[in-house]
């Protein structure tokens, strides 16, 4: 029994011993490289909110960090996951297996993410998530291998639906997206709504994409809520508010409430169609001096405005790359401490800090669609009406279904 | 209130008029395919990018040369469906000889390069083209509001495939047409030149989807990617309604419109599949579709 125990003693302390030579090993570059993945839909329904233009700004932050980290140069590899998680996630275990990536970026589609973070947590790698939208990617999927960092659906619902609720939109139709973002989003909103007094009176769940939305907006008119709440992204969004508006839904007094709306989509629709919709944003182009400088750089290497997700990728690329500067090493486990230590203030970011949940928490801001009169050229599109402080706007932790919080 | 299976009257009678006016862009599109494949035999994976290239044609030329709709309605198709009749005649002939497996291969990769090529110009975020000044505006039916340019569409779009339909089973054009893809060698015997008949079987296929185009321009975001999701949809109804049957494409499309517009009320989850449902069912049960012949 002495001997099992001597014997039992010693290999742990040999295995100790090796973790930690391995751990010394691992207070450097991997392979002398920082190797990122850029991982986005490049082709579909959500490229002109990330897409080529969020590769063009993880690229800026590379170039303006000088292109290498501690001496050791950084690599970006790209690929469209056409919003496929199947896709998504065999391409990240390509990247891993073959090329050794040490970090995923990008990531637009929540089901894609989701479907990453399994990938990126078992090979024990890092992603940091800018596109998606999914509250759930930091709940119940929350993983100690990922971080998301622009927005997610609840600071979404408790921003616009709230200002909603509070200015007497108190039924509610959703209108959802059959899928993880979707649902996320219509569970946020409904338990806001809820808790503000109003009431949610029906709604439907429409296939991703769908193109043709008469149907669902004639159930809409016919429920006879005063706001039907728009729980989808992209082309989507767009093609509903577009039927709307063809159907004169806001003609017969009820109100669409955008609840994910990115810049591209007001900029597609216009603001004819699009004029006074409330909706919360992360980033907003022309919100400060710092947050112009930054998006006429973007300008004149894209040839349009930034998205807040797309300015995102540039904040988080930064961001990381300065921690593994800091820290001397890409271990993902050491860099996202060290990327949770460093509070974030940038042209992006006010008052952000990554929470142990992986949740970057920064700002947020209500704002509200121009009207054609009050706009002075192609992308003055929004007017920020008020700021929602970082502690407020996202899921308390106290909240939190998450295995890496302590509650 | 008169309830339908849990529904109201009112709710259910609009989602029928949404549906057929669905059907019939369903129908218009798939009678073009149905023409390309009945007549030439070519699976034309294109169709859906040629529709697409009609509504934005349709933009463009607003855009950038001032051409209103109605201009649109009667050059776009032909401007597209010339396109079309260049594709054929230094392409698609060609191969003609070989399985129809290349023909599908070709128009295939033809419609990545179309969308691929758009899509770094223009993106996928889409423009809109406005609704004409005469249909703005909606009809009051009682049980709903129907915007003027959706009914126009009905109209539109069944007159056109009644058109078609008329001009390849009821004229002498339309039955040289049939004959020549039945026994092209005797045709030809008669002094009938059938590869330029074929030619122009084509542009006719690609002008109806580019027809197709210019009306959904008001209707939808034209975008480079709007034809791609459409395309598989049309397919299924040109197979339910039995590969190159043009009454079959026609009554098809007009079904499944309805059906799926009464998908959207009753299991709205189930909406985009409901067709390839009914697609599985019907090659089940009769594999030839319902207006094929068997073979």
């Amino acid at each position: 029994m002495t001997f099992m125990k001597k014997t039992l003693t010693a290999s742990i302390a040999v295995a100790a011993a090796t973790s930690m030579a391995i751990s010394t090993a691992h207070a450097e570059i991997s392979d002398g490289e920082v190797r990122i993945g850029y991982l986005a839909d490049m082709s579909g329904t959500y490229r002109d909110l990330a897409g080529p233009g969020g590769l063009a700004a993880m690229e800026m932050a590379i170039e303006d960090f000088g292109g290498s980290v501690n001496g050791a140069p950084i690599e970006v590899f790209s690929a469209d996951d056409r919003n496929s998680a199947d896709v998504g996630a065999n391409t990240v275990r390509e990247w891993i297996d073959r090329d050794n990536v040490d970090m995923v970026g990008g990531l637009v589609a929540s089901s894609v993410s989701i479907a990453v973070t399994k990938v990126v947590e078992e090979n024990n790698k890092l992603a940091i998530i800018s596109g998606s939208a999914a509250s759930s990617i930091t709940n119940e999927h929350c993983t100690p291998n990922h971080i998301h960092y622009v927005y997610d659906t609840y600071p979404l619902a408790n921003g616009t639906a709230k200002a909603v609720v509070d200015q007497g939109g108190d039924s509610w139709f959703m209108l959802t997206a059959d899928y993880a973002f979707g649902h996320a989003l219509e569970g946020d909103v409904t338990k806001v709504v809820e808790e503000s007094g109003g009431e949610i009176v029906g709604g439907v769940r429409h296939p991703f994409p769908t193109s043709d939305f008469s149907s669902y907006i004639l159930q809409a008119q016919g429920s006879g809520a005063k706001i039907v709440g728009l729980a989808n992204a992209g082309a989507d969004t767009v093609n509903a508010i577009t039927t709307a508006s063809q159907f004169g839904l806001t003609q017969s007094g009820q109100q669409l409430a955008g609840l994910l709306i990115f810049l591209n989509d007001v900029h597609a629709l216009g603001l004819q169609a699009t004029q006074n919709l409330l909706l919360t944003t992360g980033w907003y182009w022309d919100m400060d001096e710092e947050a112009r400088a930054w998006a006429d750089r973007y300008y004149e290497e894209v040839g349009a405005r930034p998205t807040m997700v797309q300015a995102g990728i540039y904040s988080s690329t930064m961001h990381y790359l300065k921690s593994v500067e800091a820290a001397g090493t890409d271990d993902p486990e050491v860099v996202r401490a060290q990327m949770a230590a460093e509070p974030i203030n940038d042209f992006f970011a006010r008052n952000g800090q990554i929470r142990e949940d992986g949740r970057m928490v920064h700002d947020m801001y209500l704002a509200q669609v121009k009207t054609p009169e009050e706009s002075t050229n192609e992308w003055d599109l929004y007017k920020i009406l008020s700021t929602i402080p970082a502690d407020e706007a996202y899921r308390p932790l106290s909240e939190s279904q998450c295995d890496l919080v302590q509650n | 209130m008169m309830m339908i299976f849990g529904v109201p009257l009112a709710v259910f009678m609009g989602q029928l008029t949404l549906g057929l006016v669905n059907g019939a862009f369903y129908a218009l599109l798939s009678l073009g395919l149905a023409v390309i494949f009945g007549l030439l035999k070519i699976v034309n994976f294109a169709h859906g990018a040629q529709y697409m290239l009609g509504a934005f044609a349709t933009l463009l030329a607003f855009q950038y040369l001032g051409i209103n709709y109605w201009l649109a309605l009667l050059l776009v198709p032909l401007v597209v469906g010339a396109f079309g009749m260049l594709l054929e005649r230094y392409l698609l002939r060609r191969i003609s000889h070989l399985d129809h497996l290349y023909g599908l291969l070709l128009t295939f990769g033809l419609a990545l390069i179309f969308e691929g090529t758009l899509v770094n110009f223009f993106g996928v975020s889409g423009a809109r083209y406005a609704t004409p000044e005469v249909f703005q505006g909606g009809l009051n039916l009682g049980f709903m509001f129907l915007p003027t340019y959706r009914a126009w569409v009905l109209v539109a779009a069944l007159a056109m495939c009644l058109f078609t339909w008329f001009m390849i089973e009821r004229t002498r054009l339309g039955a040289y047409l049939r004959a020549g893809t039945e026994n092209s060698q005797l045709m030809q015997a008669f002094g009938v030149n059938v590869p330029l008949l074929i030619t122009l079987t084509y542009g006719f296929g690609v002008g109806l989807a580019a027809f197709a185009g210019v009306l959904a321009a008001p209707l939808y975001p034209v975008s480079p990617t709007m034809g791609s999701s459409l395309l598989i949809v049309v397919f299924a109804v040109v197979v339910i309604g039995g590969m190159g049957s043009i009454l079959g494409a026609i009554m098809t499309g007009l079904a499944m419109g309805i059906i799926e517009g009464l998908t959207k009320v009753y299991y709205p989850e189930a909406a985009n599949t409901v067709i390839f449902l009914v697609m599985i069912l019907v090659l089940m049960f009769r594999p030839a579709g319902l207006f094929g012949k068997e073979a």
